[in-house]
């Protein structure tokens, strides 16, 4: 090829990204795992080093590990950490779920309007999604309140006597995490669904099948990847959420990423945030690399 | 096989969905126009809060703050993120490139919260080392980046793959140099995917409050970080007035580009067929 008379100018262009991620992606995480490998520090400085000058031992410490799965006084994952890792995976995952219920029914009705309106309806869906993150859920804030517009709505249909607290419980967490993740989920399964040969549908039913069977059957089997795809989409982001559960959320549903804030700058201890931070890796990479297992035969061809 | 009762449902499930995505945008316009502060019920029409917002110096220099931080990790994500694209799509062997390819697509999977608290422990430790940088704009421009490039570089590969090459090879065989093939064929063809990649990047960073939170310094607040200040105090119609802007801006941009996508898609079109009706009529007998 004509590329190889390129050498140094290849060099280059591979350098310059390259350079950049290892500086900028790699170090940080080498020092991350670092730090959660040593002591907390004294006033001055916030962590020990691992290479104590004086003995010229190595000091590496596994309390800020041990720490996150066991307590004092509780049990082996009795621990305020594992409550927290615990619930963001539950939040994750319910929202995973929301989203896939809501979403399925539109990205498949979406798919199945006219095509002329398909570029209209995506760009509606899009359109909320390009603007700010942070002033969409501090909106919900105002929406969900005692006094709110939808308190003030099931009041004046004498739906409720009383207002129902719905801020800052499990009922605003969900509301918001499903509406910011929502379009994650619609994307992939809308982008599955209108490849879609609806004929197969047809013949379905001319075979005697009932819609729900024909849909169950059918379109939900031809989709997996597009479920799979949105879900993962979905309910990684949402386990490491941190404005959402900051705004909406009360004190009971703290989120492990509030966590690390709080080790991190609150209690200054930085060794046991990078550690908390390092376990929080570890959760997003197991559903990942299962995802990988049962999808990455067809995803990446490989080079 | 679609009866009435299926298509009534299917209107209903997409119109209440809409509802749902659209009401924070509609009920934050509404009640950006309120005469008092509560966001329950609508008093009276009033621009108080649109005033209240010019004067608000924090709000107004986080947004000077923000559009410069934007416009400088847009530009810098939108140039690696090419870089990056093209060594995944033409360097299919390289040493490395199994863990090159790992770390540009890691940040999309990233939590945040990991990506902002690795790159202030990366920063502290240039600063002990070095002395500079404060931590302040530059580490923040420095944390979208790595953010923006990310999703920048999915944008412009999709680009990249879709190109037909055999340009690139015709120009190489007329004797052009590697660099001018680059700059004179393939970047042309994909500038649009480049700025789509800009865009993209501009908007992250316009918007992402947690890698700004742990990556500035004092006194150096973007946009995003001061809403997120005022938003856990509770009620503040100002923000729905930034948001009311914010909304109606993106909104204008978005329809400008898609119907700009659009008259160049048209354009080129136009073009094509007339290169073809030109080399028909050249062809032709006399």
């Amino acid at each position: 090829m004509a590329l190889t008379f390129a050498m140094p100018g290849k060099r280059f262009v591979i350098g310059v990204p390259y350079t950049w991620l290892v500086v900028f992606f790699m170090l940080p995480f080498l020092i991350l795992a670092y730090i959660s490998f040593v002591d907390m520090g004294n006033d001055i400085s916030p962590f020990k080093p691992i290479w104590d000058s004086e003995t010229g031992l190595l000091h590496l410490k596994y309390e800020n590990y041990y720490t996150i799965f066991q307590s004092g006084e509780g049990g082996l994952f009795q621990t305020l950490y594992i409550e927290a890792y615990l619930r963001s995976l539950w939040y994750a995952l319910c929202t995973a779920v929301l989203c896939l219920l809501i979403g399925y029914p539109f990205s498949y009705f979406i798919a199945r309007s006219a095509p002329s309106v398909r570029p209209a309806l995506l760009m509606m869906v899009m359109l909320p999604f390009w603007t700010s993150f942070l002033l969409r859920v501090y909106a919900w804030k105002g929406i969900l309140a005692d006094q709110g517009v939808v308190n003030q709505m099931l009041m004046a249909l004498g739906l409720t006597a009383e207002p129902i607290q719905m801020l800052y419980t499990d009922v605003s967490m969900l509301v918001g995490m499903t509406y910011v993740y929502l379009p994650f989920m619609v994307l992939p399964l809308y982008a599955n669904l209108v490849k879609m040969d609806f004929r197969l549908l047809e013949a379905a039913y001319d075979l005697g099948a009932s819609p729900f069977k024909a849909f169950w059957l059918v379109t939900v089997p031809l989709s997996k990847a597009g479920i799979i795809a949105g879900f993962m989409l979905v309910f990684i982001p949402c386990v490491g959420e941190f404005v959402i559960p900051s705004l909406l959320g009360g004190p009971e549903n703290i989120m492990i990423g509030r966590v690390v804030w709080d080790e991190m700058f609150t209690s200054n201890n930085w060794p046991r945030a990078s550690a908390l931070a390092v376990v929080m890796i570890g959760l997003i990479v197991v559903p990942l690399a299962v995802y990988y297992h049962f999808s990455g035969d067809a995803a990446e061809p490989r080079a | 096989m679609k009866n009435l009762s299926t298509r009534y449902f299917g209107k209903a499930w997409l119109a209440a969905t809409f509802l749902f995505l659209y009401m924070p945008l509609v009920f934050m316009v509404v009640f950006s126009f309120n005469s008092t502060r509560q966001d329950a019920e609508f008093t009276g029409f009033s621009l108080r809060w649109y005033e209240a917002l010019t004067r608000d110096t924090k709000i107004v220099d986080g947004f000077w703050l923000s559009v410069q931080v934007a416009t400088a990790s847009g530009v810098a994500s939108a140039v690696l993120a090419t870089f990056a694209a093209f060594v995944l799509v033409r360097y299919r062997r390289f040493s490395g490139r199994t863990l090159f390819s790992g770390m540009v697509n890691a940040p999309l999977v990233m939590p945040e919260v990991v990506i902002g608290l690795s790159l202030l422990l990366l920063m502290v430790g240039i600063q002990n080392a070095f002395g500079w940088p404060q931590r302040g704009m530059l580490t923040i421009v420095l944390g979208h980046t790595l953010l923006g490039m990310a999703y920048g570089m999915v944008v412009v590969q999709s680009r990249l793959l879709e190109m037909d090459r055999a340009i690139e090879e015709a120009a190489m065989d007329l004797g052009a140099k590697p660099y001018q093939v680059f700059f004179l064929i393939t970047m042309p063809n994909i500038m649009q995917a480049i700025f789509a990649a800009y865009l993209l990047a501009f908007t992250l960073s316009f918007d992402d409050v947690v890698i700004a939170e742990f990556l500035s310094g004092p006194g150096v607040n973007t946009l995003p970080q001061v809403i997120f200040g005022y938003a856990r105090r509770g009620i503040n119609p100002t923000i729905y007035a930034a948001a009311t802007l914010l909304i109606a801006s993106v909104t204008l941009v978005v329809i400008g580009y898609s119907v700009w996508v659009a008259r160049q898609t048209r354009k080129r079109e136009r073009e094509m067929a007339a290169a073809v009706r030109a080399e028909m009529v050249a062809l032709q007998p006399h």
